[in-house]
């Protein structure tokens, strides 16, 4: 399975009536088993090109591939999760054919096992981005979209979710599309990154990491932002 | 307990009342109840009562859910908007009395006439109403169905449903009070049962008693069926909301 991206342009037409350019020519492919980073400044049209991938917004020129059959499981940046439904509810209700095994597994890879019959409004903000998570990797997705997952968490949780995260994303072949600005996470989380520019977005450079994701050790990691800090970006 | 105090507060000054005014123009307490055990025991009042029930409910049922439906289309779709408006429009401000008597000329003094004026009075409320809710649907979830490719029918039931169902017990609240009160002229004005007929009969006779008899009864089945049926589904409609301090 493949995502084939090819826009051309994104306008945006202000309440005053001024158009806007929101995304510039850009394109990019990702592959089954592949993990792809956005990395930009906040505000330089990352949504707006999730929205238009995830086919939310089909107003924009240009071509997006992706297998109509492809099953999608999305994190937004606010969980969105159901109010009036339970933990276990909002699960369920996206990813109908989940088995009870698989998401007991999910609960406990998440910690979410004492939650299951809760609302949503029980939980903190830390607790709906994981039954967020939960929901998306449910669906056993085949295209996995991850928007920010853990912005305005504290480093320690950030920490520890992106840990659950790379253990979800590494048990499975989906191809995955993170969007994020903080490099950490990219380089912890991605197979290929994609730097963008500020508004209008396009990718200014785009940076294979060779080392496979489950050998990169804290050296490992050094190494690459050393690498990742001697190129000549403008957005990092 | 409160409830029971303040019940007790409105028979003492019923029956003090009573004893003021003298019993023709105001009969006390249990004269009205003797009147109600002798017209239950005919069986007058349970044919009388079931009669307007009747009306009610068909006329309710049919104003809800077409008012719905219609509130949701023009809350979703734009041009649906614009062309139901000015409709609207008139049927807010139609007196209920006018629409009525119309439907008695043009239909006849038929059940249908009877139960189809009522639901146009009580229909644009419940369209105005759900039309708001369906409003301020929060877009975000829509958008989380569609990218998880919920059938249509799952998301409405537990995406957008959920989201109307206070808008809905609104309307249901409100509209039923207002059939209450209409279901009665309706009745007087072209029906031979249901507990208007009688009220009317009771008004050309003078019959203070009678009139009490049947209204009060009335009244007390409204607020059984409100107590029992419309405030439990409002609880259970906003269950989920964490409770107030």
């Amino acid at each position: 399975m493949r995502l084939e991206v090819d826009i051309t342009g994104k306008t945006f037409r202000s309440a005053a009536g001024e158009t806007h350019a929101v995304l510039a020519p850009l394109r990019f492919a990702l592959q089954s088993g592949e993990v792809g980073v956005l990395i930009g400044p906040s505000g330089c049209g990352k949504s707006t090109m999730l929205r238009i991938i995830l086919g939310l917004d089909r107003d924009f020129e240009g071509r997006v591939a992706r297998p109509p059959e492809a099953r999608i499981g999305m994190v937004f940046q606010e969980p969105r999760l159901l109010p009036w439904r339970s933990v276990e509810d909002n699960v369920r209700l996206a990813a109908p054919a989940v088995s009870d095994a698989k998401l007991a597994e999910l609960f406990r890879i998440l910690e979410l096992e004492a939650h299951r019959s809760h609302f949503p409004g029980e939980l903190s903000l830390g607790l709906a981005r994981r039954v967020a998570l939960a929901r998306a990797f449910a669906v056993e997705p085949d295209l996995l979209v991850l928007d920010e997952p853990l912005a305005s968490l504290d480093d320690a949780l950030a920490g520890r979710l992106r840990e659950e995260i790379a253990t979800l994303v590494a048990n499975r072949s989906a191809m995955t599309l993170l969007v994020t600005h903080s490099l950490e996470d990219a380089i912890r989380l991605g197979d290929r990154l994609f730097f963008l520019s500020p508004r209008p977005a396009r990718i200014v450079q785009e940076v294979p990491i060779a080392i496979p994701r489950a050998r990169r050790g804290e050296s490992e990691l050094r190494r690459i932002r050393a690498e990742l800090a001697a190129l000549p970006l403008e957005s990092k | 307990m409160l409830r029971l105090v303040s019940f007790a507060a409105f028979f003492a000054i019923w029956w003090i009342a009573a004893l003021f005014v003298g019993g023709a123009k105001l009969p006390s307490p249990p004269a009205v109840l003797q009147v109600m055990i002798a017209e239950a025991s005919s069986g007058a009042l349970f044919l009388h009562l079931g009669a307007t029930l009747a009306r009610v409910t068909l006329a309710f049922v049919l104003a809800m859910s077409l008012g719905s439906a219609i509130g949701y289309l023009m809350g979703r779709v734009k041009l649906a908007d614009r062309l139901g408006d000015p409709w609207l429009i008139l049927l807010l401000n139609l007196p209920a009395l006018v629409v009525i008597v119309l439907a008695y000329i043009w239909a006849g003094l038929t059940e249908a006439a009877a139960i189809a004026a009522i639901a146009i009075n009580k229909l644009p409320t419940a369209v105005v109403t759900l039309r708001e809710g369906t409003r301020a649907l929060d877009r975000s979830l829509d958008e989380m169905a569609s990218v998880f490719a919920m059938p249509r029918w799952r998301a409405f039931r537990h995406v957008v449903l959920p989201q109307l169902a206070p808008y809905i017990a609104a309307a249901a609240r409100s509209g039923l009070s207002l059939v209450w009160k209409i279901v009665l002229v309706a009745e007087l004005l072209g029906r031979p049962n249901g507990v208007g007929f009688e009220i009317g009969v009771a008004f050309q006779l003078f019959d203070t008693p009678r009139l009490l008899a049947y209204s009060l009864t009335f009244a007390a089945v409204v607020l059984v069926i409100e107590t029992l049926l419309v405030q439990p589904f409002e609880a259970r409609a906003t269950r989920w909301r964490p409770r107030a301090a």
